[in-house]
């Protein structure tokens, strides 16, 4: 049988890191190849360098049969690869016809005028083509987001697509809309068009795909026809590596006191009676995918976001409509997972963020600041957290690494002594030098009596520090692991299993 | 670590032109716009010599002051990246309010010795009323500062002419106390009354903003919101003192223009909108909010008034006044661009 597209040997790496080590993958015509691997195992990079957005630094494509290097993704394009993205490159306020056309309308008469006829009918038969029933002079704003993934295929096939790449398509579809996504990709096999479908719903991928690969670190860590990778076997490859020895050995125990009592907390669409308990020196972990209502819970307890019903309870005395101010004053501290946006004032000194959540420790009568004693607790806050300077009243936090920038943000909530601590992706972006001192941050945190709720996509991490784990799922509490050693493929599978299609993300 | 471009230009062995480096250093320096304004008066001196007699200097002085307390206040409210455009309003607002509470003519407390302590609480208030109507709408709400500002402005501008008629049968009211013009004219050891007030104000709205809880949240608050709230800091609450500020800064100018003027015209504010937001621009403070200091506010004011004054003495017409003050005005906005850029590396 021939082949679409060959991958073969496609290495990578960024600023000295490798995140491809010769990866090889082959798509065949009419066949879908679903690719899988955690956050980081080199999905995202391979399919940049398909999409000519990257340049690899070895490593060749052929696409049938002819040499591929695109430049740039104008190349792939009318190379005749197509991606569609999990959000979605749609004009909301345009209508379907012109987002089909919308970088090259087609003159009337080779005048500078658009041929409106001309996109109608064209317009008309791809939609035809993927099943979808509108006129094509509706604006896109009113479709729900499975008819604009439609439309997404719909332009891909306007621009004679013969490999469409589907990077977790079904996020945000409600179920009859995934099946009908999956019909038309078999309908696209059927044509005779190349699929690469990625997913962290293994579900899903066993459903469309004829074969897969599975990265790990930057590794294809194993391939084969999809009769061959049932769901256990595909985790097991994607986690493969060993528990290291990065994570710091814990020297006390959780205590009795519960320090945060959460009770069927419930808002509609996001969170289903959440209940939860977490002890004076223990670490919960909360596994779930991206929009599981992980992150949703987290933004809740500290008053971010609103809810519907349910009790918080901090230390025993209840919270009652938390605002972040409230959140803080009862002790809850809340490292968010977006560190530029909400973490640090990134303009602002590496003092000036240290004292932000406790202004009130470093300033005297009327409000006025006392900027020495700001600025030696801010040097102090830097040498215990091991900062790359110690011009704490110079440097911006921006012009930090992000490791550094996550030991600010750490640091900041330590002075406020928390007595509960909520981390939502602590190590994100950071490199692992950084991820173990903040390891030792977090186990030193629990010895000093404070509870943890450790939030993560990472399973391992997870495993590797708390004492607890649940997972969520739509916005539920579906499993929880109580003792050590954790089962991480039963983990993965609560957190991505049996109702995989409704929140999996990347 | 990114090393300060200023930082690397200093040290380097090979170094751009020293004299766009120094040109460069200067244009992020704090008293770039007082530095301008002594090369500006000496630049003009020869043409118009009046401009260094004590004469024109305390006229400068004087004419500087109202707008220099309204443009501190709008200092706070483009600090949280807000604008407040109802300004001019306030102040006419405030004059007619305090004029009819004063007035010997038929006022609330004409004629009585509460007159003139009553009026100058009642247009305290007045701008205390109006910027609490701004913050709230934006903070509850969620309104723009922009559309907010502006419908106040049309409202209490108009406002502000149908109260006199309630009050006078001319276009604004008269016979105000004797001793409430004391506040424009009289000196407190040698220094006009004005510019105690008005230095008393700016040093309090200085500490505030740099040294003070309130100012850091002010800063926050205009730098980033979300990250300003996930800290614990009184978002809505900042934004909303901020206005208040302004509202009382606003009215604070219209003692000082009723108190000159003798009476208490309905229009009294309405030309210095401009001038307001350009000084404050001029000064360098960002309108993308997070950045600003009471200090440039003070160099931006001086800069406009030296600009205006020097033009006036020229012969200049209004027309031309207000070409050159748009053209300036829209250099600072550049520099200000600029300076964000070259800021990057900061």
């Amino acid at each position: 049988m021939s082949t679409l597209l060959e991958v073969s040997g496609l290495t990578k790496s960024f600023f000295g890191v490798t995140v491809l080590h010769g990866v090889d993958f082959v798509v065949r015509p009419g066949e879908a190849l679903g690719l899988v691997g955690e956050n980081g195992s080199g999905k995202s990079t391979s399919m940049n360098i398909l999409g000519g957005v990257h340049r690899p630094e070895a490593g060749t494509m052929r696409l049938d049969g002819q040499a591929y290097a695109p430049q740039n993704p104008k190349d792939a394009i009318s190379a005749g690869i197509a991606f569609i993205h999990q959000e979605l490159n749609l004009f909301p306020n345009l209508s379907v016809e012109e987002n089909l056309f919308v970088d090259a309308f087609p003159r009337w008469n080779g005048l500078p005028f658009i041929d409106r006829r001309a996109i109608r009918a064209q317009t008309e038969a791809v939609l035809h083509e993927v099943d979808l029933d509108i006129r094509p002079s509706t604006p896109v704003a009113r479709l729900s987001q499975g008819e604009r993934q439609l439309v997404e295929i719909a332009k891909a096939l306007s621009r004679k697509a013969r490999l469409i790449i589907f990077d977790e398509p079904t996020t945000s579809l409600t179920r009859p809309e995934v099946d009908r996504l999956f019909g038309i990709i078999a309908k696209l096999k059927a044509r005779g068009i190349g699929i690469i479908y990625i997913s962290h719903a293994l579900e899903d991928v066993l459903a469309v795909c004829d074969s897969i690969a599975v990265l790990r670190d930057g590794h294809l860590a194993g391939a084969g026809p999809a009769s061959e990778m049932p769901i256990g076997r595909m985790i097991s490859l994607m986690v493969g590596r060993s528990i290291d020895t990065i994570y710091p050995d814990r020297q006390t125990a959780p205590g009795k006191q519960v320090v945060l009592a959460v009770e069927a907390l419930s808002q509609p669409g996001v969170a289903e009676k959440i209940s939860l308990e977490v002890r004076a020196g223990e670490i919960v972990g909360l596994a779930g995918l991206m929009g599981s209502g992980r992150s949703e819970l987290a933004r809740m307890i500290f008053g971010l976001d609103r809810f519907a019903s349910g009790t918080i309870r901090v230390n025993g005395q209840p919270l009652d409509d938390p605002t972040p101010e409230k959140a803080i004053e009862a002790g809850i501290a809340f490292l968010t997972e977006d560190r530029r946006g909400e973490g640090l004032l990134m303009d602002f000194t590496i003092a000036e963020n240290t004292v932000i959540a406790s202004l009130d420790s470093v300033a005297g009568p009327l409000g006025i600041l006392d900027n020495k004693r700001i600025a030696s607790v801010s040097r102090e806050m830097g040498r215990s957290m091991h900062l790359s300077t110690d011009k704490v009243e110079e440097t911006r936090v921006k012009h930090l690494s992000g490791g550094n920038q996550q030991k600010v943000v750490i640091g900041k909530w330590l002075r406020r002594e928390p007595t509960l601590f909520i981390l939502d992706e602590p190590t994100r972006g950071i490199d692992v030098g950084a991820k173990q001192e903040v390891y030792r941050i977090i186990n030193a945190l629990t010895a000093r009596g404070s509870g943890v709720l450790l939030i993560s996509s990472e399973i391992e991490e997870l495993i590797g520090l708390s004492d607890r784990i649940l997972t969520i799922s739509r916005g539920e509490i579906v499993a929880e692991f109580n003792n050590r050693p954790f089962d991480r493929e039963a983990i993965m599978a609560a957190a991505t299993g049996q109702r995989a299609w409704e929140g999996a993300s990347a | 670590m990114t090393i300060t471009p200023v930082a690397e230009t200093a040290t380097g062995a090979t170094q751009p032109p020293s004299v766009l480096r120094r040109l460069g250093r200067l244009m992020l320096s704090e008293y770039f716009v007082l530095v301008l304004c002594v090369a500006y008066v000496l630049a003009i001196a020869p043409f118009v010599p009046e401009i260094l007699s004590w004469e024109v200097a305390s006229n400068i002085l004087s004419d500087m002051m109202p707008l220099l307390v309204v443009a501190i206040g709008q200092t706070f409210v483009l600090i949280i990246a807000g604008i407040d455009l109802s300004v001019t309003a306030i102040v006419s607002m405030s004059a007619v309010v305090g004029a009819s509470v004063m007035t010997g003519t038929g006022g609330y407390l004409g004629d009585t010795a509460f007159a003139v302590p009553g009026a100058v609480l009642a247009m305290l208030f007045t701008g205390l009323v109006i910027g609490a109507i701004n913050g709230f709408s934006v903070i509850r709400l969620n309104m723009p500062s922009f559309i907010v500002t502006l419908a106040t402005r049309m409202f209490f501008a108009g406002a502000a002419v149908w109260y006199v008629t309630f009050h006078s049968t001319s276009s604004s009211i008269a016979n105000l106390p004797e001793s409430f013009a004391e506040f424009a004219t009289g000196h407190l050891f040698g220094i006009p009354l004005t510019v105690i007030a008005a230095g008393l104000i700016a040093v309090v709205a200085h500490v505030v903003l740099s040294r003070t809880r309130f100012g850091r949240a002010v800063y926050a608050v205009g730098a980033n919101p979300r990250a300003a709230r996930v800290s614990g800091i009184p978002v809505e609450r900042t934004i909303l003192f901020c206005f208040l500020i302004s509202g009382v800064c606003a009215s604070v100018a219209a003692t000082i223009y009723v108190s000159r003027m003798q009476t208490g015209s309905p229009i009294v504010g309405e030309n210095i909108l401009l001038d307001v937001i350009g000084a404050v621009v001029i000064g360098g403070t960002s309108l993308f909010g997070g950045k600003g200091k009471i200090v440039w506010t003070v160099f931006g004011v001086l800069f406009l008034l030296l600009l205006d004054t020097s033009m006036k003495l020229l012969g200049a017409s209004l027309f031309a006044i207000y070409i050159i003050k748009g053209g300036v005005i829209l250099l600072a906005a550049l520099v200000d661009v600029a300076r964000n850029r070259w800021l990057v590396g900061r």
